[in-house]
């Protein structure tokens, strides 16, 4: 969706989430199943119950889905400004010029 | 992260990753385990000793069977399978093994015990070799874990004998 033309895109994509709140997203979403993962393990290992380090694991995965999954504000804090459609159409894109190779081959 | 569902996937596939890796990881922490089972077997009696209509030996023992497999039970262990097998050889088999009782042992508390029972499942000779026969009674246990690979071993106890007549 983000490839799309400006005047194309969705109303409802754009406030989702910006770049920077989906890179955060992301990294917290594997740093916190890392320590889900570990804690879980160390608990799991010390009291000697394989059945609390799988519900400490679970809640820690169902902790992880609440936080960086839904569109918080916290990951919309720098939305990108795309241009207004009508500016865009005050200012056309430039003609690219299309040098042909043939006519710098024969100067040689 | 485009996406509530890209999002979702790349979860829930990392979080099945790691899941994979704790249960390797369970798994691996089992040979820091101190193993030290013991067992003893005794034949109290022989009820019967008779040769069947077919041809072939069978005979019926009462056991007393006393063993200690706690320190086999680790945090990542569901069950214990243990068996005893009596084991001997003749001309035609170079290694008979027979069941003679088993048992599932479902946790730590039920691993130490002592029982006397006749044999559970029937003692029948392939042909009439066993007159006279030494053999030796085998505690066997398949150790089955929550993850990870089952763990064999056993415990010999040799010096029995078959008298050497029918009773």
């Amino acid at each position: 969706m983000c490839f799309l033309a400006p005047s194309q895109r969705s109303r409802s994509s754009s406030t989702d989430m910006d770049w920077q709140g989906q890179k955060l997203a992301e990294q917290l979403m594997q740093i916190l199943l890392l320590i889900a993962a570990v804690v879980a393990f160390v608990v799991g290992y010390a009291t000697a119950s394989f059945r609390t380090m799988m519900l400490i694991y679970a809640g820690g995965v169902v902790v992880t889905t609440l936080i960086t999954i839904p569109n918080w504000p916290c990951f919309n804090r720098h939305p990108l400004k795309w241009l207004d459609p009508s500016e865009a159409e005050k200012h056309p894109k430039p003609q690219v010029v299309v040098v042909s190779s043939k006519k710098k081959s024969s100067k040689k | 992260m485009h996406s509530f569902g890209y999002r979702a996937n790349a979860l829930l596939t990392f979080a099945v990753t790691i899941l994979a890796f704790i249960c390797a990881i369970a798994s691996f922490s089992d040979n820091f385990s101190n193993q030290n089972p013991s067992a003893q077997i005794q034949i109290l009696n022989i009820n019967w000793f008779q040769k069947q209509p077919h041809g072939n030996d069978e005979v019926s023992l009462t056991l007393n069977i006393t063993a200690d497999l706690q320190s086999l039970f680790t945090w990542n262990t569901k069950q214990v399978f243990a068996f005893v097998a009596a084991e001997y050889e003749t001309s035609e088999n170079a290694l008979n093994q027979v069941s003679l009782w088993d048992a599932i042992i479902p946790e730590k508390e039920h691993a130490k015990f002592w029982i006397q029972i006749s044999n559970k499942y029937r003692f029948i000779d392939q042909g009439h070799n066993l007159r006279g026969k030494d053999f030796n009674l085998t505690l066997h246990w398949h150790v089955m874990p929550k993850t990870g690979k089952m763990l064999a071993d056993k415990i010999v106890m040799s010096g029995y004998r078959l008298p050497n007549a029918y009773r």
